[in-house]
């Protein structure tokens, strides 16, 4: 039985300790690790001033597939996730035909297993093609192949609250959660970037704050009501952190994501009329960045999500209006929370691990991912060089799409190797032994 | 002694507008992009093509001889695509109408397709007309030659704004101080936000007038004042600008009733008699006549909004001018 000798990276960015992983499993930390003889003849991997952290899970992101192939596959966002240091994704029931039924979502699965790079979690739509007219079959989701835990209507807010309601008590049966996308819908008619100052200049039509306040103060209650879990997803306004924290405070099952651009970019990116800013919910103000950079490092705010969302290019490339909201994230992410959580110091590689792969394992009910960098566990991991530094071109990701934000940036931090239970699906910006 | 123009030599001015020529902006995309200097040089360019043209038995310069206008329209206006195409043939440009009816993707071509297609003839300006705001910012991205906007969505509408300055300026001389008022749907009017940035550049004080449900969230940052009130907002203006309502507003949740709007923001006689006797009375058009402006003050003392229309080729001739010239005057 022969082991792969991760040697010299530290877990969690502390002290270097030597890792050896047998049959997917951490068989032996620090010391130990070198000395054992299922290390001799086995791969030895010379991770030295690297940070091993465990693989991150995304608990958020568009695949596309089945329905818009030419955007993104399966595949293609199984590549992009090993590339970004993931090991897990969760992907939104978004699909053409919506992931609503026990049969879409076991394709999903399966396509995940097939590309064999990062375990792939459906996440199941609430109601029936995302109307919000009635419920799906959840419990069939849950109880298919797919072990569905995660629903949402991703893109369309859960905005009738009695269906919402039913859906939050609904999945108590299998300890789901629902993962609700807050827009009101009737506050957000043709909206199209943040409501404020650079909206009113531009003339493009106000997405307000209140309109994703409103529905994350309602549906908080509501869990208070039924005693459910609720996710918030992609949460953008100073306002909802604070909605959330007090929630929190009084006991709500409640748990926030928030997306690296939402950390990073503000409204003024619209200022180009280049649709490659255009995301819902939309960017906001650099006083709403400091307060979710804030929360985030507290715990009000539970984890990073990527929202990755990829768009074919004639989808973007048009007037902002018609153009459709969402921008890449998976080979982004990462870098993203060390330049806006890391290096302030906001963050340390502890925290990094906390929500970007535990809390969101957590969250989505999987027991063999983000997990502790410790003997027996899946050997599920990152390799990070924190002290790297690279340009962002968008025509280099594995992605099938393009529509990075970051295009031309330089980021902060680079994924060396990612190994999805003991074996690496990604290696120096190339997959699995796939040049990209 | 000849100014250096920052950008290539296109923007360089015919010599007999030397010395002293502001740097004129690439695209007029936006007022906000035109400095104090380059928005007076435009209106004392169409001053003087207005006396230029005076008195011509044929009204036709020969400026733009050779040089290919298309005015781009992916939204019905046929008064802006009249005045537009009236300017360019008096300067002898040779203007295409390129009207595509609804939005380019009814149409099934994209907006960056048509622009290639427009860079593949060889257009030397484009004028465009969209549905969208910002698509003529982007048209400029994806085009060599020098892009009007000619109104988008609810971004702004520049060459109308200059046409009312030059209207406004012909009465009142200089703008400084002047007070002007601008009353109606500032939430939805690209009119207004390009009259704002402008005639806050020429030094006048913008009084904007609305139900507070037309009024933008984030209009404090705007160099102009914002008053519910259209009586005290009117008691000593200089000028009074009337915006169109449009009609779909009206069955929305803006405002209870097309009554309601005009008891409180429409311009009858009893308001006209608030403003000082030199002050004027302005329409972009169409008017909603009874709706936001009564006839009687649409046709009365004071109303230049027949001379907005004139003046309009006139200013839209030096917008072209101003933006083509400088690849036509290294040879003569």
């Amino acid at each position: 039985m022969t082991g792969l000798l991760i040697a010299g990276a530290s877990p969690y960015g502390e002290e270097p300790a030597d890792i050896l992983v047998v049959d997917g499993v951490i068989a032996a930390l620090g010391p130990d690790a070198a000395r054992d003889e299922r290390a001799a003849d086995g791969e030895i991997v010379d991770a030295a001033g690297l940070v091993v952290l465990p693989g991150l899970v995304d608990l958020h992101a568009h695949l596309r597939e089945p329905g818009r192939e030419d955007a993104e596959t399966v595949a293609t966002g199984s590549a992009a996730a090993a590339l970004g240091g993931y090991t897990a994704v969760f992907a939104m029931p978004n699909t053409d035909p919506t992931a609503d039924t026990a049969g879409v979502v076991e394709q999903v699965f399966r396509l995940g297993e097939q590309a064999g790079l990062v375990d792939v979690h459906p996440i199941g739509a609430v109601t029936v093609g995302r109307r919000g007219e009635r419920l799906a079959e959840l419990a069939a989701m849950a109880t298919s192949a797919a072990r569905v835990r995660v629903f949402s209507d991703d893109g369309d807010c859960v905005s009738d609250p009695l269906l919402m309601r039913r859906a939050l008590e609904y999945v108590k049966a299998f300890d789901g959660v629902i993962a609700q996308h807050a827009q009101e819908p009737r506050l957000t008619q043709g909206a199209q970037m943040h409501e404020g100052e650079v909206s009113a200049r531009l003339g493009l039509t106000g997405w307000p704050a209140v309109a994703e306040e409103a529905i994350i103060a309602r549906d908080t209650l509501l869990a208070d009501h039924v005693g459910s879990r609720l996710h918030v997803c992609h949460l953008s306004t100073a306002g909802s952190v604070q909605i959330v924290a007090a929630a929190k405070q009084r006991g709500t099952r409640v748990t926030a994501e928030v997306t690296p651009h939402h950390l990073l970019l503000t409204d003024s990116s619209a200022e180009g009329y280049d649709p490659v800013f255009k995301v819902n919910p939309p960017l906001r103000t650099p006083a709403d960045i400091e307060v979710l950079r804030a929360a985030l490092a507290s715990g009000v705010i539970d984890i990073v999500a990527t929202d990755h969302a990829p768009h074919a290019s004639q989808d973007k490339e048009t007037e902002w209006d018609n153009a459709s909201p969402g921008m890449l994230g998976l080979q982004t992410a990462l870098s993203v929370v060390i330049a806006t959580m890391v290096e302030p110091g906001l963050l340390d590689w502890r925290g990094v691990a906390r929500v970007m792969a535990e809390a969101p394992a957590r969250i989505g009910g999987l027991d063999d991912q983000g997990r502790p960098i410790a003997v027996g566990e899946p050997a599920n991991l990152v390799l990070v060089d924190p002290a790297a530094r690279w340009t962002v071109r968008g025509e280099d990701f594995a992605s099938l799409s393009r529509n990075t934000p970051y295009e031309g940036m330089e980021l902060p931090g680079r994924v060396v190797g990612t190994y999805l239970r003991g074996r690496c699906t990604a290696s120096a910006g190339v997959v699995a032994g796939v040049q990209v | 002694m000849t100014t250096t123009i920052e950008t290539p030599a296109r923007t360089t001015a015919p010599a007999q507008l030397r010395p002293s020529v502001p740097a004129m902006p690439r695209h007029l995309l936006s007022t906000g992009d035109l400095t104090r200097p380059a928005a007076e040089h435009i209106l004392s360019t169409a001053e003087r093509i207005d006396q230029a043209m005076a008195g011509r038995e044929v009204r036709k310069l020969p400026t733009l001889r050779g040089r290919t206008v298309v005015n781009l329209f992916f939204e019905d206006s046929t008064r802006t695509r009249i005045s537009f195409e009236l300017a360019a043939k008096r300067l002898s440009a040779d203007v295409i109408n390129f009207t595509a009816k609804g939005s380019s993707v009814s149409k099934g071509e994209s907006l960056k397709d048509t622009a290639w297609t427009l860079q593949a003839m060889g257009a030397d300006a484009v004028v465009c007309r969209h549905s969208a705001s910002g698509a003529p910012q982007q048209l400029s991205g994806w085009v060599d030659g020098h892009v009007i906007n000619a109104g988008d969505g609810t971004h702004e509408h520049p060459t109308q704004a200059l046409l009312d300055a030059f209207t406004l300026r012909r009465h009142l001389g200089a703008l400084d101080g002047r007070r002007i008022v601008v009353v109606g749907d500032v939430l939805h009017s690209r009119v207004a936000r390009s009259n704002v940035l402008l005639l806050s550049t020429l030094g006048a004080q913008v009084t904007l007038v609305a139900p507070p449900t037309l009024i933008p969230v984030g209009v404090a940052r705007w160099p102009a004042q914002v008053s519910y009130d259209l009586d005290a907002a009117l008691t000593g203006a200089d000028a009074v600008m009337m915006l169109r309502v449009q009609r779909e507003r009206m069955s929305g949740a803006f405002f209870p009733t097309a009554r309601e709007y005009s008891r409180g923001y429409g311009l009858d006689e009893r308001r006209r008699a608030l403003i000082a006797a030199h002050a004027i009375v302005m329409h972009p058009g169409p008017m909603n006549r009874g709706m936001e402006i009564t006839p009687q003050v649409a046709d009365g003392a004071g109303s230049v909004i027949v001379e907005q229309v004139a003046n309009g080729v006139t200013v839209r001739m030096a917008v072209l001018y101003l933006l083509l010239s400088g690849e036509l005057d290294g040879g003569s």
